[in-house]
This record gives structure tokens, C-alpha cells and sequence, in this order.
């Protein structure tokens, strides 16, 4: 099948039988090699090339039925985005937070501590499991969408009951603004 | 005196079995590997700690880069064409059958409507040129709904109509890219009542 005759026709006059019982046989060492690579190649760029797939849902926006539903200010930390990947969180509402507004940064000495301690926090306030702490996003524009995916990676790890993106308000820009994170 | 004879012939290893295995397993995976075709707009996306896979069928992809260009791709030819078909509906624009068939094979693209005719004409290499692309307009104007609302609806409609499923939508955006052009898609999908999608990521290791 793959041996490839590659005596010719010269054969046929000088009937050297013992000449062309060598040549009826091809080196396929080089041709197998190259299919080895080929498949080789073709493997890892099938599987490796999927991308990962963040899901988040979003708050249902209903413009006609403006529905409020109140909720503790002691369980709500609100987590701003400001510029040059900081970020600056507080805990109850903007006007009268709860201690003062913390200016941090990204990763695991930065929110995330704070996010851990701000979740023990609350749970030994409410006593209950099920009142949790509730987190809210709000990406100024001076934030890039890098910033969002890693404070939704923050959520996926430190896994505080609720979160959610919202939109920034005025106040909040000026404390944003205060900080110069804006 | 016949044993010299065999011991010459066996210094070659006959290859002909090896050698069929590798093409064939060769031409598997060049027949199962999706053909990566060039993204007229390179995106290079944050990294996050989630593994899920992104599905391969019933998706859109939403990409959003270079200065808050929106690009728009949907899965499956079949989809793209009733896509096509009901974009021409909706801004009045008869596409002839070679047309639907060269759209067909366009994985994302990023023109207005407008321009759509004489976008799908161009050659590939024309098309994915970086840069050549200015995007799907993402504003609404004089209170009509955007160019990229309407191919989001047909898109999902397109699915539910070809597959019977819900088309999964997916941002893919640049992570330098500022939060207004994300907002601005977010809200997009917001006003059609998509609170549910995906964010392309690429794989990061977990800090322990």
C-alpha cells in the first residue's frame, strides 16, 4: 500500500532482479513524523482553545413597576469602582456609612479581606444564616471592564449571599471624587 | 544458510500500519477542529477563576473593544441566515441567496446596517483587516432602538426559531475597555429583558 515502485521502467530491459527487489521499498520514518506533529498540533488547539464562560445575572429592571424592597443598613456593603484599578467600599448607605469609606485595592490582601471580615461581621450582627451580607457593585466610569470581572471573581470566591450591579449616584461619585479615584 | 536472509530484512520496519493510523487520526482532527477564523477585532479578555466552558452552539457573542466598538457574532449558519433575513425585513433590504450564503460564514462582524450589502461583497481578508470594521452602532437614534438591539432580537428569534432554544448571550470585552461601553451593551440586553449572560474570561490560576 504505502511502499511506493520506485524502480521505473528501467527495469524491465537490464533485468536486475536483485536492484529492484532493494527499491520497492519507501523510508516512511519522515512522512510519519509529520503526521505525528500534524495531530499533535491539531489536539491541543482544539481542546485548549475554548474560552471560559462568567455568568451573572443581573436585576431585573422593570421601568413601569419601580418596586423597593428594604433591607438592612448594616448588611449592605457597597463597593465603588473608581480609577487606576482601586476601588473604595462602605458599609450602610452613603450619607451616614457605617465607619468610614475604605480606599482599597484589587486581590486577595485587598477586598477580598475585607469582603471575609465585612461577612463574619454581619452573620454575628444577625445571628442568622439566611441574612446574610448583601453586596452591591457600582462601576463608576473611570473603571475598566477588567475591574468588573475581577470584583465578580471576588464574589465567585468569598461567595457572600447576594450581589448585584447597580448603577453609580451622584454622592457616590463625589466620594469617589474626595478620594481621587475619579 | 537461509538465516543471513532474514537478518537483512529486518532492518527495515515496515511503516505502512503507523503511518495509516496517524492520518487517520490526522484527518479526524482537522475535520473536527473548528477553523479559528481571524476576529477583525482583537480583544484580550480579563482573567477570572470560573472553569465553565463557553457552549459551542446557541451563542452570541457580544465583542466590545478598541475604544467601544461593539461587534456582533451568533453560532450556526442556519441561525445567521434567518438573522440576515430578518434584519432585511426590519430595515427593508432584500439580501439575493448568494448573499445569505456569503453572511452565512461570517463569524462576527461589525458594520452598520447600511453598509451590510457592501460589506458582505468584500473578500475575507478585506473584511478582517484590524481596524477596517467600525462596529454596529450601539446608540439609539431619534428614539429608535439601536442597530445592535435589533440584531440581538433577531438573533434570539433566529434560534428559538431554527434550534428551539434559547440563544445564551456572551459579552466578550477588552479588559482595558472603560465600564460606560460595557454599561451601554448591559443596558442593551437589559431593555429586551436578557438578565442572564455569560462574560468571556480567560483562565486564571487561584490564589490560595
Amino acid at each position: 500500500m504505502a511502499e511506493l515502485d520506485t524502480s521505473g521502467g528501467g527495469s524491465k530491459k537490464g533485468g536486475k532482479i536483485r536492484s529492484k527487489k532493494q527499491s520497492t521499498r519507501v523510508d516512511l520514518t519522515a512522512m510519519v513524523d509529520l503526521a505525528f506533529l500534524l495531530i499533535t498540533f491539531f489536539m491541543l488547539t482544539t481542546t485548549l482553545a475554548k474560552p471560559q464562560a462568567m455568568d451573572i445575572a443581573m436585576p431585573d429592571k422593570d421601568e413601569k413597576n419601580q418596586e423597593t424592597l428594604d433591607v438592612a443598613d448594616n448588611r449592605t456593603m457597597t463597593i465603588l469602582l473608581g480609577s487606576n484599578n482601586k476601588l473604595e467600599w462602605y458599609m450602610g448607605l452613603v450619607d451616614k456609612p457605617i465607619g468610614a469609606p475604605t480606599t482599597t485595592g484589587f486581590g486577595k490582601n485587598g477586598i477580598r479581606k475585607s469582603i471575609i471580615e465585612q461577612k463574619k461581621q454581619v452573620l454575628g450582627v444577625t445571628g442568622d444564616p439566611k441574612k446574610g451580607l448583601i453586596i452591591l457593585i457600582k462601576a463608576s466610569e473611570k473603571s475598566n471592564y477588567k475591574n468588573l470581572v475581577d470584583i465578580l471573581d471576588e464574589m465567585a470566591i468569598t461567595k457572600p449571599q447576594t450581589y448585584a450591579i447597580v448603577d453609580i449616584t451622584n454622592p457616590e461619585i463625589d466620594l469617589l471624587k474626595r478620594d481621587k479615584l475619579y | 544458510m537461509p538465516r543471513i536472509k532474514i537478518q537483512r530484512k529486518s532492518t527495515a520496519i515496515d511503516m505502512t500500519a503507523m503511518c495509516d493510523v496517524a492520518f487517520l487520526l490526522l484527518t479526524f482532527f482537522i475535520l473536527t477542529a473548528t477553523a479559528r477564523q481571524p476576529e477583525p477585532l482583537p480583544v484580550d479578555t480579563p482573567s477570572s477563576i470560573v472553569q465553565i466552558k463557553l457552549p459551542d452552539s446557541d451563542i452570541s457573542t457580544i465583542t466590545i473593544g478598541g475604544e467601544g466598538k461593539t461587534f456582533f457574532g451568533v453560532s450556526g449558519q442556519p441561525v445567521r441566515v434567518n438573522m440576515l433575513e430578518r434584519i432585511g425585513k426590519r430595515y427593508s433590504i432584500q439580501f439575493t441567496p448568494e448573499e445569505k450564503k456569503r453572511f452565512s460564514l461570517i463569524e462576527t462582524f461589525g458594520v452598520p446596517v447600511a453598509n451590510l450589502k457592501q460589506f458582505i461583497s468584500l473578500d475575507g481578508a478585506t473584511r478582517s483587516k484590524e481596524g477596517f470594521q467600525p462596529g454596529i452602532p450601539a446608540d439609539s437614534v431619534n428614539g429608535a432602538a439601536s442597530e445592535l438591539h435589533e440584531w440581538i432580537i433577531a438573533a434570539r428569534y433566529a434560534t428559538k426559531e431554527v434550534n428551539n432554544k434559547e440563544l445564551r448571550v456572551s459579552i466578550k470585552g477588552d479588559s482595558k475597555e472603560k465600564y460606560p461601553a460595557v454599561k451601554k451593551v448591559i443596558d442593551i440586553l437589559q431593555r429586551q429583558e436578557v438578565n442572564k449572560f455569560s462574560l468571556i474570561t480567560s483562565l486564571e490560576a487561584e490564589e490560595k
